[in-house]
């Protein structure tokens, strides 16, 4: 028996899909007259080209994952959270708050500015869930409008703060992810610890859905709200519930930016994606918690590695998102290659 | 039982037939054969293996071994199009249509005829009504699929595949959702079906359908092929018999009953639906320990909301219910759980099982929050899954293991496991809600040993069904609903099935009686109905 096992068809699916997205992509480069070999190295280098490339797409990478984690647990309560985008501006306003306002020693200031943001983010969550669960109200449409709602009101918040200004001052160094550490492993890149609390986080959803009683109620409640409160489970608290823990990911995830690559907050001309980008990560990984590693890695390298196309192959930007989201459709479509391989499999069975 | 002489008049022959999973073998050189014209009933346990055969025969599976003919032909059915092209159609148990498109609609999905571009409704709508007229269907081609009764919702899977040109049909459990008079309706049209000429392999583990309206009857147990008998010439106690492999008792055998203290007790109940329509209309009810209380009624006098009512599913509006001496009105059903109900609830996959949870977890669903199930917040899925495998070796729960997903199980496995978990919770009251609904009757007699075991053991049972035959033959006392109250309370040895079916439609206990005595003095029962 030398056929494909199913670990086998879980490891190719993936591989071939990028394949496939960088191929699309390669033939639109050709299309528009560009080398797609100088293009890709291009990529490549700008992903894994030196080790400063290296920290900066691990950096890129941290609030992928979180904004993939809140997605994916509220998915697994059977929740579509569209407002982890918001989440995000919430908590980052927080963390950059508490840690410019705030002057305290750095096992406190640090902790307090996570713990304010996840807490800005799970507030955040919370309206949503409410509404959701007393009233009935689709939480797609409360979260797509709290979007607006947090994006509008931080503009605001910083505009007062910094007395008519577009910024908040600096961070304390106290409350600061950055490592001096990492930075120079990574050649001075803006790499910071970060990662490390997205991976803790990672560990976090995990232990929760797998181990907890509250993970069980939470995915009883996602498979089949009938038979949860049939068995005595709490509809509406899971929902609020699972909002809030998914807006805290997402809270998190605005810390990132807040305490490690920015150490501030300007106003916002707009979303910053990261949160949308959020749902395709989810997506990516199935909505498990090492899925979402799979899909934050992927959109963080990409996002980050395609900044070096147009320096470095000339290649335009507008092309550089095509060819990206090209690789995430394919990706996205690994069903349709999983069904193919599993039917090249059972041929080859047959015979 | 011999096996017959091939001969042209056979429209189907699957002879010889396997199909193998693995190392296991769902069909183990089965042999069955369709003579033009007669209705065959394909006979087994849940899980012996007739939907894999019927699968083969519809192209879904490839066939391992053995040969299939049509027609005296041998072909190889590749996929259901080449089944379709031969002429076979299916008629699945759940059905496949589109709930907002109209009858004629979802019949031509797929194969839309179009004139100049535009879909031909009007055509096609005028065909289905003529090939509906033809066999008696009785279905309006412009109605809408939401609209119309699941026993017209199946007649139009009958017309999709009479209007694909199929003259072999396939049956798939077809009464499983009906009701008993849908059922006789079907009955009849199956007869139409054939006196027109078309033939019918009949899957179903229901012995009185096969004896009312079969041929033939092939039997199958656990994947072999048992033999193939005329139904004439055969009764229900030895088909249950080639089915099960032993002797099945119909009647169950149940000691007198020694009822004692009260366990539950209703007053003056009364639930509104979610529309505010009233659907208990001051119902009142005891149920003492050590006996079996039996509900008769049709669907939808108020037996869903009596049990949301009393397992706090839904709101009361006035009224009290006690268990215990405890009074659990509109308390939280966790609550309620906890004095000591068991609940078998009449729609498994709704809300007895979670169907994408193991079956591991799906035992743990009503006691996963006590020690040491789970601790301060952790569960521990060692014994959980230890639980697991006690409760499905106990109640013969047929499984891959406690790992398998509940949705990969079949029907009276999944019920099986839903009876373990709620009796070993021990409860004081365990309501038994349609507990066999679907299912072979071997596993019926199993569960309804269990019900008496339950009542023996000294808790009291309220079982709810529409069955009469399961009502009459397991309570100890049947009390009749209609219309959100109960008309009348009997003892199952002191009434007769004429005398219940009235009560069922709203007559008093006693005008039942006196209705039910003069039919016979008439010496007619017939005219009773």
């Amino acid at each position: 028996m030398n056929s494909m096992s199913n670990r086998m068809i879980n490891i190719l699916v993936p591989m071939i899909s990028i394949f496939l997205g960088l191929l699309v992509g390669a033939i639109v480069m050709l299309i528009s007259d560009y080398n797609p070999i100088t293009g890709y190295m291009a990529l490549w280098n700008g992903i894994f080209g030196d080790s400063y490339a290296i920290g900066e797409t691990i950096r890129q990478i941290s609030p992928y994952l979180l904004a993939g984690l809140a997605v994916a647990f509220a998915f697994r309560t059977g929740l579509f959270n569209i407002g982890v985008e918001g989440q995000l501006i919430v908590g980052w306003f927080a963390a950059a708050y508490v840690g410019m306002a705030f002057d305290l020693p750095k096992i406190i200031h640090l902790p307090f500015a996570l713990i304010a943001a996840a807490a800005a983010g799970a507030l955040w969550g919370l309206v949503p869930g409410i509404l959701k669960a007393t009233l009935k109200v689709h939480e797609v449409i409360v979260t797509i409008m709290m979007n607006y709602i947090a994006l509008h009101v931080v503009n605001a918040l910083i505009k007062t703060l910094s007395g008519g200004g577009f910024k908040l001052e600096r961070i304390h160094e106290s409350a600061s992810l950055r490592s001096e550490f990492l930075s120079n492993l990574t050649d001075y890149s803006t790499l910071h610890y970060g990662i490390f609390v997205a991976l803790a986080m990672v560990v976090v959803m995990w232990f929760i859905l797998e181990k907890t009683k509250t993970g069980f109620e939470l995915k009883s409640v996602g498979y089949n709200d009938n038979a949860a409160s049939y068995a005595g489970m709490s509809a509406n608290k899971n929902i609020i519930l699972a909002m809030v823990i998914s807006g805290a990911f997402a809270g998190l995830g605005g810390a990132m930016e807040a305490l490690g690559t920015f150490g501030n907050m300007s106003s916002m001309g707009g979303f910053t994606g990261i949160g949308f980008d959020g749902i395709a990560v989810a997506l990516l990984g199935a909505n498990t918690p090492l899925g979402v590693i799979f899909g934050a890695t992927l959109f963080g390298s990409l996002k980050y590695g395609a900044n070096n196309m147009p320096n470095e192959a000339g290649i335009p930007v507008e092309i550089v998102s095509i060819i990206i989201a090209l690789v995430i459709f394919f990706v996205a479509c690994g069903y349709i290659i999983r069904v193919g391989l599993i039917r090249l499999r059972n041929k080859k069975e047959a015979k | 039982m011999g096996k017959e002489v091939i001969g042209m008049d056979y429209v189907i022959e699957m002879l010889d037939v396997s199909k193998k999973f693995g190392n296991f073998y769902a069909n183990d050189h089965i042999t069955l054969q369709l003579k033009k014209g007669e209705i065959h009933a394909l006979l087994g346990e849940n899980g012996a293996g007739k939907s894999t055969l019927m699968n083969v025969l519809f192209g879904l599976y490839q066939p391992d071994g053995g040969e299939i003919r049509v027609r005296g032909e041998h072909v190889a059915i590749t996929d259901p199009n080449v089944a379709n092209d031969l002429g076979i159609g299916m008629v699945h148990q759940h059905f496949m249509l589109v709930e907002n498109l109209t009858v004629t609609e979802n019949i031509i999905l797929g194969s839309e005829p179009t004139k100049s571009g535009m879909i031909n409704i009007k055509d096609s709508a005028k065909k289905v009504a003529e090939i509906s007229k033809m066999y008696g269907l009785d279905v309006d081609p412009y109605a809408k699929i939401e609209d119309i009764s699941v026993g017209m919702q199946q007649r139009v899977e009958i017309l999709k595949t009479l209007y694909r040109g199929a003259d072999i049909l396939i049956f798939d459990e077809p009464t499983a959702s009906l009701t008993p008079q849908e059922i006789d309706e079907l009955l009849n049209i199956m007869k139409k079906l054939v006196a027109e000429g078309k033939s019918i392999i009949l899957i179903t583990h229901k012995l009185a359908e096969i004896m009312n309206v079969s041929d033939k009857v092939t039997v199958i147990r656990k994947g072999k092929g048992i033999g193939t008998v005329i139904t004439s010439e055969t009764n229900p106690e030895e088909l249950a018999t080639l089915m099960v492999g032993r002797q099945v008792t119909f009647k169950t055998e149940k000691g007198p009953s020694h009822p004692t203290e009260e366990v539950l007790k209703i007053e003056n109940l009364q639930v509104n639906d979610y529309r505010g329509v009233a659907k208990l209309k001051g119902l009142n009810l005891s149920v003492r320990r050590g006996e079996i209380v039996g509900i008769a009624g049709i669907d939808g006098n108020g037996q869903s909301e009596l049990i949301e009512a009393i397992t706090g599913l839904t709101k009361v509006k006035s009224g009290k219910i006690f268990i215990n001496d405890e009074d659990v009105t509109n308390k939280k059903t966790r609550k309620i759980t906890e004095t000591g109900i068991g609940h078998i609830p009449q729609d498994r996959h709704k809300h007895g099982l979670i169907l994408d949870f193991s079956v591991a977890y799906n035992t743990a669903l009503q006691s996963y929050y006590h020690e040491p199930l789970s601790k301060g917040g952790i569960m521990n899925y060692k014994v959980i899954n230890e639980r697991a495998e006690e409760l499905i070796k106990e109640y013969d729960v047929r499984t891959q293991g406690t790992h398998e997903l509940a949705r990969a199980l079949s029907g009276g496995n999944q019920q099986k496991l839903i009876i373990g978990r709620e009796i070993l919770r021990n409860p004081d009251l365990l309501i038994a809600a349609l507990p066999t609904r679907g299912l072979d009757v071997g596993a019926i007699e199993f569960i309804h040993r269990r019900l008496i075991e339950q009542r023996d053991s000294g808790k009291a049972v309220l079982l709810i069904t529409f069955e009469l035959d399961e009502v009459m033959n397991v309570s100890d006392r049947i009390a009749v609903i209609y219309d959100g109250t109960i008309v009348g309370t009997v003892i199952p040895q002191e009434t007769t099935e004429q005398a219940l079916g009235l009560m069922m439609a709203g007559h008093s206990k006693d005008v039942a009686e006196k209705k039910v005595l003069a039919a016979e003095k008439d010496g007619d029962e017939q005219h009773v109905e």
